[in-house]
């Protein structure tokens, strides 16, 4: 009855998008890890034949709310991990500059505003797929984007000039 | 939506990530054309796409770590599986206990936490997960009435797509209780938990509890209390207690 690789081809997907929303590849790869956990799990929820890929995206923004909750009530938890920001590789200088400003940008942004813009720019979901995977109003999801991105170009506008004087 | 429609803040933001129709899209690029301003942010918002995926693209080629390949045959021995068997158990006794010293005779287990109790036991076994199966349905309902010490009834759920697997006898509050076990299509079980009640001959509503993922409606209808426990949503749990009710009050 169970494919045992049912999971495979949805967990490059996965990573990407805990990295990029955690901006930690150790905590990353956790979130990912319980969160195929948690879907073997509650397999018998999924309704065989929807969309696997938003019911998986689902359980990692779950799991990822959850965690920081629980953070948030015991910042002892909270670690500083500075190869966490180490820069991608395949950037190239003058990329690269542009790139981690955005990293750090986007590391600023409010986590409903980070998970929209991810799961739109990143994920290259539709618009509905976002609502149900966050299970949230359509109009909700357009405006957290439009926020999201607003904020992003203020911030890259005005920290951009002043990183490269100070370089 | 027309041609000539102004252009709405989500179309734009709809046209950048290429989910917009080819009409509207039109519509957004004469719009851009007649605004730079706009157009440039459009362009910002665009190349903040570019970035995301150069910043984060590397990870889809890298292999997948051994630790998260996760195989689905863990389950069975997940310990998650049984942290909350004991936790069920512990808050069950706990409760008992803190209980037992006030109202020492009358309150013991509710009939929620017990029905969960055995949920989380049986619904998982594979190889025993009834001590009598449905095939002797007529043998395990007289059975477990002779034990019950009244009338009970397996009552059929093939319309809310459930079938009887079978049922056992168990430890009840204050005698013998029995649970039915029912299962879907797909596999998944539900079980239907019935002991004699206390004080006999009355009527509640449906309430509702819920114990970790399981989730539980109960009521009391004359001599006997009932429980139904799932994994399943409430709603889903609500539609399958109200066929059972009216399966026993035909």
């Amino acid at each position: 009855m169970r494919d045992a690789n049912l999971f495979d081809e949805h967990i490059p997907r996965l990573r990407r998008y805990a990295r990029a929303l955690t901006n930690d590849r150790t905590q990353a790869d956790d979130l990912v890890q319980e969160c195929l956990a948690r879907a073997w799990e509650k397999l018998s929820l999924w309704q065989r034949g929807s969309d696997l890929r938003a019911w998986l995206f689902t359980i990692l923004h779950n799991l990822f709310v959850n965690d920081l909750r629980r953070r948030k009530n015991h910042p002892e938890l909270l670690t500083l991990d500075d190869e966490a920001l180490d820069a991608p590789r395949r950037a190239t200088q003058e990329d690269g500059l542009g790139l981690r400003d955005l990293q750090a940008a986007l590391n600023c942004l409010p986590v409903d505003q980070r998970e929209v813009l991810l799961l739109v720019g990143l994920e290259e979901m539709r618009y509905d797929e976002v609502a149900k995977t966050l299970g949230i109003p359509i109009g909700t999801v357009m405006s957290r984007l439009s926020r999201a991105r607003e904020r992003l170009r203020a911030q890259l506008n005005s920290t951009g000039p002043t990183l490269r004087r100070v370089k | 939506m027309k041609n000539d429609a102004p252009v709405t803040e989500a179309e734009l933001h709809a046209y950048v990530d290429g989910q917009l129709d080819a009409t509207r899209n039109a519509a957004v690029e004469a719009y851009l054309a007649a605004n730079p301003a706009e157009a440039e942010r459009a362009r910002a918002y665009a190349r903040q796409n570019e970035q995301l995926h150069a910043l984060f693209d590397s990870a889809l080629d890298e292999p997948v770590p051994e630790a998260l390949h996760v195989h689905p045959a863990r389950r069975a021995a997940s310990p998650m599986r049984y942290a909350a068997l004991l936790v069920i158990a512990v808050v069950g006794g706990v409760f008992g206990w803190i209980l037992r010293g006030e109202t020492p005779l009358t309150i013991s287990t509710s009939l929620p936490q017990q029905a969960a109790l055995a949920h989380v036991v049986y619904a998982p076994e594979v190889l025993h997960p009834v001590e009598v199966g449905a095939q002797e349905e007529a043998h395990l309902v007289s059975w477990l009435s002779k034990r019950l010490g009244a009338p009970v009834n397996a009552p059929h759920l093939s319309d809310a797509g459930y079938e009887l697997v079978g049922g056992r006898l168990l430890p009840g509050e204050a005698g013998p209780a029995a649970q039915f076990m029912y299962q879907d299509a797909r596999g998944n079980r539900l079980t239907l938990y019935v002991r004699t009640t206390a004080d006999g001959n009355r009527e509640t509503a449906f309430r509702y509890a819920k114990e970790d993922k399981v989730g539980v409606f109960y009521w009391v209808d004359g001599t006997f209390g009932y429980a139904l426990t799932g994994e399943i949503e409430r709603p889903q749990l609500l539609r399958v207690a109200e066929s059972v009710y009216r399966a026993l009050n035909p």
